[in-house]
């Protein structure tokens, strides 16, 4: 007899322009939005924060749009520049390192929801690449590959200022990964799942926000974060006062430019799960997921209200992710940076345990409301 | 079940494949002008004086191992967290106690200088 299962399911196409219509959308939002614009943004806040005029010489005919074409000419000087490798170098790691720090920094938006649960001509469709059950944990475990990437860029580039700092970059990573783990713990207990959809629909009530009910998560969360993401004051690992630019030293052209990718794509997801964990993920403050559905399904019928209630949810998502992103743009323009023992000791000494004694409290308090 | 897992398989793919496409691209397109003084590996300005290929300190390597120890503690925190609420005040105490024992060993290494970094 013929096994019926392996028949193609009358859900399997539209499922499967959903999947691809969602992964081009992300790669857009990614490599076509946010890796460009974000350096440009980066120049021109630090410029605006210290008085500067910043990035304006870039023009066409005169014209620079506040220095917006600065986007263009990077990419073009970037992408014809020479591939330098030193002498000694280990070549096959030297190409390895940078595919390796920028594919996590990719991959890993795959389960953060930008929106929820809609019905579009009977097919349920759900702004989440991947709704996996293990959401969290597959950005942490896909994140600390992005370690390898800098530790092996230190190590092939037969540099010492690139090995101490692909060293740094192991030990500093490697140590705010285990503090990072354990401040997110105190979520899941709140709303029960690792699952970023279900710990997104469970923040529809204004008061049930992460930031509401684990403060201390957050902090010590967000700590970690930018520890995760080596920027000020975190930055010891590439710290251009003593380590000309840290493992990357001997990078140049697109390679250069992948490392530099892959740390605003970190970073465009450490705000996307700091919006979805602990900001309410995509839900308008005051209003359900369902009212807005049914009050746009009112103005335009039941499946274009659908669309409509999804591109306000997306944009409310996004619009929170950039405010995030401008927030850590503007610690990394303001703090010093911190000397080694100095982060280490505050990841040790002071976020673990810290992180530990959350758990404990928040465990104490679940049980003495309930 | 692991039908999930599909979308997360092709969007791997699609960023391996961008990142190839850039390696590749950098390599073909810019110029090549190879000299003896110019592929020494950047150190000062002058010729390298130290070999970055000799040793380094152990305390990188005792950051290694600790974050093992650490990482399987957050590992096994995770499902317990997802469960808490059904668990009840048993779970507490028993992952109280697994906490016990680590806050334990975190104080012992503490104690013991390896988080000094002077």
């Amino acid at each position: 007899m013929f096994d019926y299962t392996y028949l193609p399911s009358p859900n399997l196409i539209p499922s499967l322009v959903e999947m691809m219509l969602k992964i081009m959308f992300i790669f857009t939002m990614n490599m076509g939005v946010f890796a460009p614009v974000l350096g440009w943004v980066e120049r021109k806040q630090s410029a605006l924060m210290q008085d500067r005029i910043g990035a304006n010489r870039a023009d066409i005919f005169g014209f620079t749009l506040f220095g917006l074409l600065h986007i263009a000419s990077d990419a073009l000087k970037l992408l014809v520049k020479e591939d330098f490798i030193p002498r000694g170098a280990d070549k096959p790691l030297h190409y390895l390192a940078p595919f390796i720090a920028v594919v996590p920094a990719l991959v890993a938006f795959a389960v953060i929801p930008f929106g929820g649960k809609y019905m579009l001509w009977g097919h349920e469709a759900n702004l989440v690449i991947a709704d996996l059950n293990v959401g969290m944990l597959y950005i942490f475990a896909v994140a600390s590959l992005a370690t390898y990437g800098a530790v092996i860029g230190g190590w092939a580039s037969n540099n010492s200022w690139s090995l101490l700092g692909g060293l740094r970059v192991g030990a500093q990573m490697l140590s705010y990964e285990v503090a990072m783990g354990l401040t997110l713990v105190g979520i899941f207990m709140v709303y029960g799942s690792l699952q970023l959809t279900t710990i997104g629909m469970a923040q529809e009530n204004f008061f049930r926000w992460g930031i509401f009910l684990q403060p201390l998560g957050f902090i010590l969360f967000i700590a970690c974060a930018l520890a995760e993401n080596k920027r000020t004051p975190f930055d010891i690992p590439e710290a251009e006062s003593e380590l000309i630019a840290g493992y990357f030293t001997e990078y140049s052209g697109l390679k250069f430019a992948m490392f530099w990718m892959a740390e605003f794509l970190e970073m465009v997801t450490i705000a996307a799960v700091l919006v979805a964990l602990f900001f309410g993920g995509w839900h308008i403050p005051f209003i359900t997921h369902q009212g807005l559905i049914d009050a746009m399904g009112h103005l335009f019928g039941p499946n274009f209200g659908a669309i409509a209630a999804m591109l306000i949810h997306a944009a409310v998502f996004w619009i929170k992710v950039v405010a995030w992103i401008v927030i850590l743009m503007l610690i990394r323009w303001s703090l010093p940076r911190f000397r080694f023992d100095q982060v280490m000791r505050l990841g040790w000494k002071i976020v673990l345990p810290l992180a530990l004694m959350n758990i404990v409290l928040t465990g104490l308090i679940i049980l003495a409301v309930r | 079940m692991l039908n999930q897992y599909i979308p997360v398989l092709v969007m791997t793919l699609a960023a391996c494949g961008t990142a190839a496409g850039m390696i590749i691209a950098t390599t073909i397109i810019g110029p090549k002008r190879e000299f003896e003084e110019k592929m020494e590996p950047f150190e000062c300005g002058v010729s390298p004086v130290s070999d970055p290929k000799s040793r380094f300190g152990v305390r990188f390597y005792l950051v290694a191992m600790l974050f093992i120890v650490f990482d399987i503690e957050a590992v096994f925190l995770f499902p317990w967290a997802a469960v808490f609420r059904e668990l009840g005040m048993f779970g507490l105490v028993e992952m109280l106690v697994f906490i016990l024992v680590l806050t334990v060993g975190l104080a012992y290494v503490w104690k013991k200088g390896a988080l000094e970094w002077e």
